[in-house]
This record gives C-alpha cells, structure tokens and sequence, in this order.
C-alpha cells in the first residue's frame, strides 16, 4: 500500500487555451511565497488525465486549482471542498479524454481519495485557442493564490 | 421531416471529433458526418527543422499513445536515408510498439467501450455469489470470491447514494438498448477498477526503453537505451527482470480478463454482428517487422489491402506510389493550388488551413460544403477503414496460425460464420484479438532480445548516417506504424539537411475522414448508416460503433464543470444531443 503523506498543490489545465490554464498560471506566485515550504510540492498537472491518478492516491492534502465552470460570471472564484467536487467522466468519444474528475472518482471508488481536498479556481472568461490568460483573470491570480494559502493555513501546513 | 442528432463532446471550446447523423421517420440513421473541428498543424510546424528532431514534436499529435508517431517518424528518416537500424534495436522497437497496443486496446475497452455495454447501476442488483460462479467459470482470474464482488458492489453503491457520483447519471444507465444481466454487468464493472491498477504496472517496458512514460525517447538510428549488463545507465539483468515481469502482468490480464470478458459480453449483443462496418475495404501498412523494416515478407502483421470484404484476395498497397496514395480536400477546410477536386500525393501534400465553417457556437455543420479539418485520404481513390479490424482480417486472411485459431475460435463460440466479423461486435473482437496475438509476440519478442543479447549482439544505435554531411542533397521517405487505431503513414522530404515536407496520414484520419471529391463517405460514415436507435436524445447506439473504432483526439481541455450538466444543449425542435 502506498503512502499518503504528500502535500501536493496540483495547477490544472491547459495553458495553450488561455484561461483553461489558470490554474497552472497560479503556480508561480505560489512557488515565490511557499519558498520556506518545501514539505509542499507545488506541481503542474497540466492534462495528464489518468496519469494523475498516483499523484492524488499518495496525498494526505491536495489543493487542486484550475478553471471551472460553474455557470457564474467570468472572473468568479469558486472553492469546493472534498465533498462538493463533482465526480464524474461524463460522455465521451475517446478514451483519452479522461478528465481530472474521472480520475477523482477513480480515486474515490478505490476509497484513497485524500483526507484533505480543496479546489480553488475560477469561472474562465475565454477559453479559446492562444497563450496567455483574459485580463479579468489575469487580475484575479493574485486573489486565488491568496485563497490558496488561506487553504493551506487552515490545514496548518504554512 | 428526418431530425439530425449531433454527437460534439467538447462544445464550449472546439470540439474534436463531431458527429452528426440524419434520422428517417422510425429513428435509423440514413446520413451521417464525421468532422474533425480542431486542426493539427504539426506538418506546418515541422518544415525547416532538423529530420533527425521530428520524433519529439510527430510524438506531440498525441499525448496518450505516445510512441506511434515518434516510430512512424524515425522510420520516415530512416527509410529516406537508407539508415538499417540494429537488430536489438529492432526488437525493442517492437516491443514497445506491442506494449502500446496491449495497453491501449485493454484501456479502450474498460475505460470507455464497456460502458457502452455495461450497465453500472444494474450491477448494484447482482447476486455477488452468482457473479463468483460466472468468474470462475471463464477464467482463473483470482479475483473471483463473492466477497470480493459484494465489496466492489459496497464501493459503487456508496458512491452512488452519496449523489456526488454523478458518473451514474451522464451514462446512459437504464437504457433499454442494454442487454446484460446485472451479474456480468458486475463483474465488467469490477474489471474497469482492476484496470486501473494494473495499468499502472505495465507500461514499465516504455519507461525503462525510452527512459520515461509518456512520450519515452527514440532516436534516428536504433534506439536511445544502450545494452550493457554491467551498467546502471544501460538495460541491465535488473532492469529485464523488470520488463519481464511487466509482460507476465500484461499477458495474464488478457488471458483472465479482457478475452473472457468479450467472449461473455458478445453473445447478448449479437444485433451488432450485424451491423456497424460500412465500407468494406481494408487497409493496413504493416507491423513488427522482424527482419529490416522494408523486407516486407517478414512483418507479423502483413501489409495489404482488401475490397469489398473480398479475404480471398489480399492486394499489396504501395505508400509510395503517387497514383495510389492520395489525400482529397473537396469536403475539408484547406485549399490547394490545383484546386478543391484536386487529391495530393503526400510528398507533393499541402498544408495551407481555409476555414469556412460556421462561427461556433453553432447547429449544424453545412456538410454539402466542407465540413472538416480532417482530410480525405483515399487509397486508388477509395475509402478504406484502418484499425483492429483490418489487421485481424489481414492476418486471417493471410494464415497468421495464433489469429486464425483465434478468430475460429471465437467464432465458434459465438456459433457464427466468419461474416459476423465485418462488424461493430467483428471490430471490438478483433481488438481483443490482436491484443492476445501481441502479447503472446511480446513474450516472443522478449526471448529474442535475450537471445540477441546472450549472442553478444548489444548495438542499439548505427551512427553511420547520423551527420548530416552524410546524406543526399533531397531524399523521400515513408514511414508506417499500425498504430492501435489503424494504419499510421508518416511521408517526409529532407532538402539541404533540413525537412522540406512533412505529411501524417493518421488512422482516425483515414477513418474519419469527411467525403471526398466523388462524395464517398469515411469509414465512420459508412458505418453508421441503417442503425436504429432506440431512443435519439440518448445516441448509445451511435456511440458504441464510434467507440468500437476507437477515436484517438488530442485529449487537451478538461475544465471543471461544477454543475455535472450536460454542455452545450441548444435546442432547435429537432432534438440536439450535445455532450462534453
């Protein structure tokens, strides 16, 4: 069985379609303000899929950020705790399209989801093709890197 | 008045793959339109760079099958400068490419093919100590107990009461096109979860060869992984023990699980033996080449072409001829210079992008216009399918004796002739097939590299050709793979050093492609026409044979939906099926 003592901040999405990839833009301020950390992996997740999978089984606390669509104006942000994170694979045509919440309910079913689980994110204003993220999101990164350490000081690992 | 269902996982962003399909009055589809709603480019990207660097970004098509283009790839190069790879070399290669195949095809089927069949909720109904019965009597498979099962019940049941799972209520559960007893339908279900763990055992081979998984390293001339027992850095004893390990793993699976498996969904299915395989023609480049890769006489899987279901007479198709091979644009979104009838031979290809579909968000695609981003490659002008099944008719065909006993086999036991096989349930079978004729060669393989490495015979990599002071002024190349999905065809032209032309016939483009310039629908197209669903606003029968050739689409957007809705429904009166 495998250890699950990692503390894991988890960036998701893809950063080729602008602000599906907050998440990982959320990554750098936080690599400067948890440099005192290094218990913490701060790790880009990018749209790896089922290869995610071992990451989020070997946690005792995971902090995922990301983009979602919660049906909310572009620029809200949207925390969900363990219990209110969706948990599903939705219709597909290819098996490559596993998505994150495929891989939480895997990880669900094989009861290793971790004790400690939080998402921090925020409603996309544009997701279409290009780097770079829409200004309304741009100026929210600071915001949900503030969220994030708030999450983290509330597990009382920072 | 026909209604059109559309089928577009990804609608928020472009989508990948789309499907739209007519329906006559009594719902059985009499059109269908398969389109490729995001373009690849990578062709584009390749011009001016260094031939011997392609790999790494032909490998970037995809991020799940990682190898397939990186080998269609080194071959390419390796065939335009007449580079011979050593024998070890060889063997890795396909070992890997073996590897990929059992991994895939296993992953395909529980991950998503199942679930076109299996219904997860009736398995919370199963008598656990039935299901037990079941599993011990189609395999030895030790996960058999009826404790075993009622925990795996207990798991899915507690998901599902938490009302977090919403898993169970995007499927498509209660569907009366399903047909499995709650007892299989658990057992299926168990398997998905096993799968899970076990893939993440297998794909060792990968990451020891190519040094990491996905996207494991190849090189121009061999491979990247030397041979030195006495070494950390190189394949060692440690490190085979590994390998061999990983192909027991592999082998067992297939045998205890993924066949019996088929072989107890097929029979409440049979309806698809019947339907599901449109086109008819058949077309495969090849694979495992055991000698040199252009001593076409020694590939396992041979490569041929078939018209018209026609096995008796097996045709050598001829990627580098210009009058066979040629790509058509009439129904996709580029232009050539001769014209938009004009079909290109690869090397003379054109990649120049001319978008005239609707702004998304939209209804319909206008598909008497174009219609795609996938172009139409045609083989003397016809469409052909690629994949699974077309190498497993090749193989039979041909007399391969581990497929022939197989096919017989199955046959036998579904209690049908060889006909079945030009099919939805013929082309899921084949897949299963293949995988165990690929295992068994995997373990072959792994003897051979033993033996190759007990004979002292370690080169992994011939430098010969490696400067490019070395090479022709301009040279043409071709490089094949018999991808998991079908037949992959890389065709190169390296000038002055550098890569003049790069063209990538992928098998989901062959297909899925769009019509051509004489209107014939791909294979997907093909084969969708005349099935009848049971109810439109739930397309389960769409998706099965869409599933069942195993669409391979970038998988690059994942975004969170918090709500669990279904995406992108827009209503028109007809009804409009659209899921993420």
């Amino acid at each position: 069985m495998l250890e699950k003592n990692r503390k894991i901040i988890l960036g998701l999405g893809n950063t080729l379609n602008r602000d599906e990839g907050v998440g990982v833009h959320c990554l750098e301020p936080l690599r400067e303000r948890l440099k005192g950390f290094p218990a913490i992996d701060i790790l880009d997740g990018g749209v790896l899929g089922l290869d995610l999978l071992p990451l989020v089984e070997c946690c005792s606390h995971l902090l995922i950020l990301d983009a979602v669509d919660a049906g909310k104006p572009p620029g809200t942000v949207i925390e969900l705790s363990r219990d209110e994170i969706p948990l599903f694979p939705r219709v597909k045509l290819s098996w490559h399209q596993v998505t994150f919440q495929e891989v939480l309910q895997f990880a669900g079913i094989r009861g290793n989801l971790p004790g400690h689980l939080r998402l921090v994110g925020a409603q996309p204003a544009d997701t279409s093709t290009g780097y770079g993220l829409s200004p309304v999101i741009e100026q929210l990164v600071p915001e949900l890197a503030d969220r994030a350490v708030a999450v983290l000081k509330k597990w009382r690992l920072v | 008045m026909s209604q059109r269902i559309v089928i577009d996982p990804i609608t928020r962003i472009e989508g990948h793959l789309r499907i739209e399909a007519s329906l006559d009055a009594a719902n059985t589809i009499t059109d269908a339109y398969s389109s490729g709603t995001m373009v690849r480019g990578i062709e584009k990207i390749l011009i001016g760079r260094d031939p011997r660097d392609a790999w790494a970004f032909t490998q970037r098509a995809c991020g799940v099958c990682t190898t397939v283009h990186a080998i269609a790839s080194v071959r390419s190069v390796e065939d335009a400068l007449k580079i011979k790879i050593p024998k070890a070399a060889n063997i890795i290669r396909n070992m890997m490419i073996a590897q990929q195949y059992i991994h895939d095809h296993v992953m395909h089927f529980y991950i998503l093919h199942a679930l076109d069949f299996v219904d997860v909720v009736s398995a919370l109904k199963a008598d656990p100590k039935k299901t037990s019965e079941i599993q011990q009597t189609i395999s030895g498979w030790p996960n058999s107990s009826p404790a075993y099962f009622a925990d795996i019940q207990k798991k899915v049941n507690a998901i599902v009461e938490s009302g977090q799972l919403s898993l169970f209520s995007h499927g498509y559960w209660g569907h009366p096109a399903y047909k499995l007893p709650p007892e299989i339908n658990l057992l299926a279900v168990a398997h998905y979860l096993e799968c899970i763990d076990w893939q993440s055992q297998v794909t060792k081979i990968h990451t020891i060869f190519g040094g990491k998984n996905p996207h494991p390293n190849f090189l121009v001339g061999g491979v990247p992984m030397p041979i030195d027992m006495n070494s950390d850095q190189a394949l060692n004893a440690e490190r085979l023990s590994i390998i061999a390990d990983s192909i027991k793993k592999l082998n067992e699976f297939i045998d205890m699980v993924y066949l019996p498996d088929i072989l107890a969904v097929a029979p409440y299915y049979l309806e698809y033996a019947a339907l599901g395989e449109g086109l008819g023609n058949f077309l495969t480049w090849g694979e495992f080449p055991v000698g040199d890769a252009d001593d076409l006489s020694k590939f396992v899987v041979p490569r041929a072409a078939i018209l018209n279901r026609d096995l008796k007479n097996l045709i050598m198709p001829d990627p580098r001829d210009p009058a066979e091979m040629k790509e058509f644009i009439t129904h996709s979104w580029y232009t050539y210079t001769q014209g938009n009838d004009a079909g290109l031979f690869p090397w003379q290809g054109e990649t120049v992008f001319n978008y005239t579909g609707p702004q998304p968000p939209y209804e319909h695609l206008n598909v008497d216009e174009k219609y795609s981003w996938l172009k139409a490659p045609r083989w003397n002008e016809k469409p052909m399918e690629v994949g699974p099944l077309a190498r497993v008719l090749v193989m039979y065909a041909s007399g391969h004796e581990g497929t022939v006993a197989l096919v017989n086999a199955v046959l036998k036991k579904l209690n049908a002739p060889a006909s079945v096989l030009f099919s939805t349930l013929g082309r899921t079978a084949a897949r299963a097939i293949e995988t165990k004729v690929f295992g068994d060669l995997l373990a072959k393989l792994y003897d051979d590299l033993v033996a190759e490495i007990k004979a002292g015979r370690t080169e992994t990599f011939n430098g010969e050709k490696w400067e490019p002071r070395t090479w022709p002024k301009r040279a043409e190349g071709f490089g094949f793979m018999e991808a998991p999905r079908g037949a992959l065809g890389h065709w190169i032209v390296i000038e002055g050093g550098k890569i003049k032309n790069y063209q990538m016939i992928v098998p989901t483009t062959w297909n899925g492609s769009p019509r051509d310039h004489k209107n014939q629908p791909g294979a997907y197209e093909a084969a969708l026409v005349g099935t009848r669903m049971a109810n439109p606003d739930q397309p389960l029968e769409i998706l099965r044979t869409i599933h069942s050739f195993d669409p391979c689409l970038a998988c690059a957007i994942h975004m969170i939906d918090a709500e669990g809705r279904s995406l992108g429904e827009v209503g028109t009166g007809f009804n409009i099926v659209c899921h993420r």
